[in-house]
């Protein structure tokens, strides 16, 4: 289906009149070994408007906004810029018709000023640079956006949301017509996302179009003027009008069957105690990471921790773990006492950790499957990998991991099918019988589906009466999934609240650390 | 005390700081790229035996110090060959270098054993200014290189800091994955500044052959100045000013020892003030090769790794 036998009477939103197509592509194939990541593929954008690319991680969307930017030639079908055909050999040549990619991964020099980063790069630059000029140049057009930015600032020094501001200047400083944003949105917190999309309609208004990357449905439906779904590196839809869009219907075309959007809280009557922090605070060099926490989580129960990045979650969970021991305070599991006993004690009583880095700290990407679950097993000197073989076949299949078997690479695992090994072992027991879970951002980087999966196993272990803590920067999980939620803001607790019966904007402002300030 | 040894040895330590001069910002051009190369002494010696050869069979110095330099540049395109285009480990590839260049230098050099050459690079006069007492000979007593080996730091800092090649140099140093990204050569950029920082060391080791050694003395001849270059590039900090500097201090503690001794001062050991530079090296060494303490000193973030391109 070509997307333009798909005209809708409504053009965007500002804009009256017919606007032009920009930028299109047309049966665009894209062959990688064994996939097909895009198959005949249609799309295009006109000048002053949103349209997004919609899928699942593996549909075919970032490698359609590659070919689309120049870092990808297609295999076949072509590219055309306001009505002229033109070929993109590299993301340079993308730059020259005005097409630039915003990277979910910053390309940022962090020792850098923001003005260096956002020229860097440039070829029409002069040899000598006039560092005033510059900044001048920077802040006029960031400001033109309504990108407010310190020219002279430091880019390691910037939040993420200043930082991702700091790509789009520099795309536009670089002639950018056409912004193609790669999930903009996973990195930030809700109030940037709001600013966010100010931007992205401060630009669609001065006649700039964006192709946004999305696999966030609510967000989509909020900022597009049309959606491409694909699916399998097919389109398998089109949407075209603001709001009016059916969230379900889109999840539909993305995942191809009917799934449940939002994760169902699995009510159970909490038990007893079994993680218990006490007052627990923790220093490093002097700057105090955690200070001050105390709660409890109960078997049955899923407490979730919600923060911006970087505000002590993944210290909390090592200190849980008994990786790190903390400055003052203790840590209890199931009634014994593991504060500076280290992981194996921890393990001994019940614990078990799916921490953030699932490659690099969770599994030994070179190992196979079967020797990444023997390491929590036991810790006999002759590895026994007979009787634990079984076992890992049955896991694989009950934890619907797609793996040629146990001797599957880590490594050569996706990543939702990686974070399913993981769980798998640590679910499934080790030396003694789960009573903790602590498990951090267990969903991130995973498709629709692997999420679905994810957060369906947790409900189950939950129901089995497993305590988990859940450290997630994804709001909408924490929240979702929590039984109960506390926020964490520069290492202290701000905020208490029931997950049921949160208000987001509540648990937003204290993650911003307004919670304790009040309204200034 | 004698008023001329003290001249002596100022004399001598700025034509030591020059030679560090040279080989420091070599390596700091180098390093700014993201390439350590530990063969700095390697390259010295191979440059200063090419140069001697050549100026010898030429009869001309500046023949001499041009071969110098572009033995310098060949020599650190195999280290650049090595580590950008088949990502092998720096720090080894560096040594084997080392190892590689001191052995060349000594075979090129059986012939050379024991001659001299008769033409030298001479000071340069300022007329009166350089017979000022004191100040004179050390301030105008020195030869063109020594003050081209001071503008060209200036001129470093200046390309460094104020120009769109410096921006990108450093830019390549600190994240190459972002260089990559605006559609510039990481391996391109790596390799023209590992050869340019192969010239500057070999420009260094050919004049101190030429103006100061004026014979081979196979290791000898520089003496670990190439391992206290790479230091120096990790006090000053990656920024070519301070390498001046540096240098200078540098070469007075290396002249030191021998004036004290001249002048019968025993209160130091003379042995313990000539162990002082190489103790600072080996510090300075250890730390630049731990990449822990290497990003604390403040080194370009990808000092040492091989970039790759993450592929999706």
């Amino acid at each position: 289906m070509s997307s333009t036998s798909h005209e809708v009477a409504r053009g965007p939103h500002h804009n009256s009149g017919a606007a032009s197509t920009a930028l299109s592509a047309h049966s665009i194939d894209k062959k990688f070994p064994g996939v097909l990541a895009n198959d005949s593929v249609d799309f295009d954008v006109r000048a002053g408007e949103v349209h997004t690319l919609l899928g699942e991680n593996g549909a075919g969307k970032s490698t359609l906004a590659a070919v689309l930017c120049g870092l990808y030639q297609p295999d076949a079908g072509y590219l055309m810029r306001n009505g002229k055909r033109i070929n993109l050999s590299s993301p340079r040549a993308g730059l020259q018709h005005g097409i630039a990619m915003v990277h979910q991964h910053f390309r940022l020099v962090e020792r850098f000023s923001v003005s260096e980063n956002v020229i860097l790069g440039s070829r029409d630059l002069p040899f000598k640079l006039n560092r005033r000029d510059i900044n001048e140049k920077v802040a006029s057009v960031a400001e033109s956006y309504g990108l407010p930015i310190d020219p002279n600032a430091t880019v390691g020094d910037l939040s993420v949301g200043q930082r991702q501001r700091v790509e789009i200047v520099k795309a536009l400083y670089q002639g950018a017509e056409i912004l193609l944003l790669d999930e903009p949105t996973a990195v930030l917190v809700p109030s940037e996302v709001e600013k966010l999309f100010e931007n992205v309609h401060a630009m669609t208004a001065a006649g700039k179009s964006i192709v946004f990357i999305s696999h966030k449905l609510g967000e989509v439906v909020e900022i597009s003027d049309r959606v491409t779904v694909l699916r399998n590196g097919r389109v398998t839809g089109h949407v075209s009008g603001r709001g009016t869009t059916d969230t379900k219907e889109l999840a539909r075309l993305m995942v191809g069957r009917d799934i449940e959007l939002n994760a169902q809280r699995a009510t159970h009557a909490t038990g007893h105690e079994i993680l218990q922090i006490r007052n627990l605070s923790l220093s490093v060099e002097n700057v105090a990471v955690l200070s001050d926490i105390s709660f409890n989580v109960h078997a049955g129960e899923m407490v979730g921790i919600a923060g911006v990045a970087g505000n002590g979650q993944r210290e909390l969970a090592d200190t849980i773990a008994g990786l790190i021991s903390p400055t003052s305070g203790s840590v209890s599991i199931s009634g014994a006492m593991t504060t500076d006993c280290g992981p194996i004690q921890a393990r001994e009583v019940g614990l078990a950790y799916v921490p953030e880095d699932r490659l690099g700290m969770g599994l030994v990407p070179s190992m196979t499957i079967l020797d990444n679950l023997l390491l929590t097993r036991d810790r006999k000197v002759v590895v026994d990998r007979v009787s634990v073989r079984p076992e890992a076949t049955r896991l694989i299949e009950q934890f619907e991991i797609k793996a040629n078997g146990p001797d599957h690479l880590a490594r050569k695992l996706s990543g939702g099918n990686a974070q399913k090994v993981l769980l798998a072992r640590e679910l499934s027991g080790g030396r003694s019988a789960t009573k903790l879970l602590v498990v951090c951002s267990p969903t991130r980087g995973l498709d629709v589906g692997a999420i679905e999966t994810v957060r369906r196993l947790l409900n189950d272990a939950r129901r089995a009466g497993q305590a988990i803590l859940l450290i997630s920067e994804d709001l909408d999980e924490v929240l979702s999934l929590s039984d109960r939620v506390f926020v964490l803001y520069r290492g202290a607790v701000v905020l208490e609240t029931p997950g049921e019966s949160a208000q987001l904007s509540q648990v937003g402002a204290a993650m911003a650390g307004l919670a304790n300030e009040g309204r200034s | 005390m004698n008023q001329n040894i003290w001249i002596l040895m100022s004399a001598d330590a700025i034509a030591i700081a020059t030679t560090l001069i040279f080989a420091a910002l070599g390596a700091l051009f180098t390093e700014r790229s993201g390439v350590l190369n530990l063969g700095i002494e390697g390259i010295l010696l191979t440059s200063a035996i090419s140069s001697f050869l050549a100026a010898d069979a030429s009869g001309s110095v500046w023949f001499g110090l041009i071969v110098g330099s572009v033995i310098g540049a060949v020599m650190a395109s195999i280290h650049a060959v090595l580590s950008v285009v088949f990502r092998a480990n720096q720090i080894v590839a560096g040594l084997a270098l080392v190892i590689f260049g001191t052995g060349l230098a000594n075979f090129l050099g059986k012939p050379a054993e024991g001659k001299t050459i008769t033409t030298v690079i001479k000071p340069l006069s300022f007329g009166p200014l350089s017979d000022i007492p004191v100040i004179g000979p050390i301030v105008f007593g020195q030869d063109i290189i020594t003050y081209l080996a001071i503008a060209l730091a200036i001129v470093a800092s200046r390309y460094l800091f104020n120009t769109r090649p410096g921006l990108e140099l450093r830019a390549t140093g600190d994240d190459p994955a972002t260089v990559d990204a605006q559609g510039l050569s990481v391996a391109r950029i790596r390799i023209r500044y590992t050869m340019v920082g192969g010239a500057l060391v070999g420009l260094g080791g050919s004049w101190l052959m030429l103006a100061q050694s004026a014979g081979w003395h196979q290791a000898a001849t520089t003496n670990g100045l190439g391992w206290i270059a790479l230091a120096l590039v990790v006090f000053a900090g990656w920024r070519p000013m301070r390498i001046i500097f540096g240098a200078v201090l540098f070469g007075f503690t290396l002249q030191l020892p021998f004036t004290l001794q001249a002048e019968q001062i025993t209160f130091i050991p003379s042995a313990f003030l000539e162990m002082l530079p190489y103790l600072a090296t080996l510090i300075a060494l250890i730390a630049l090769s731990r990449p822990g303490s290497r990003n604390s000193l403040g080194a370009p973030r990808a000092l040492g790794t091989p970039f790759v391109r993450d592929e999706r």
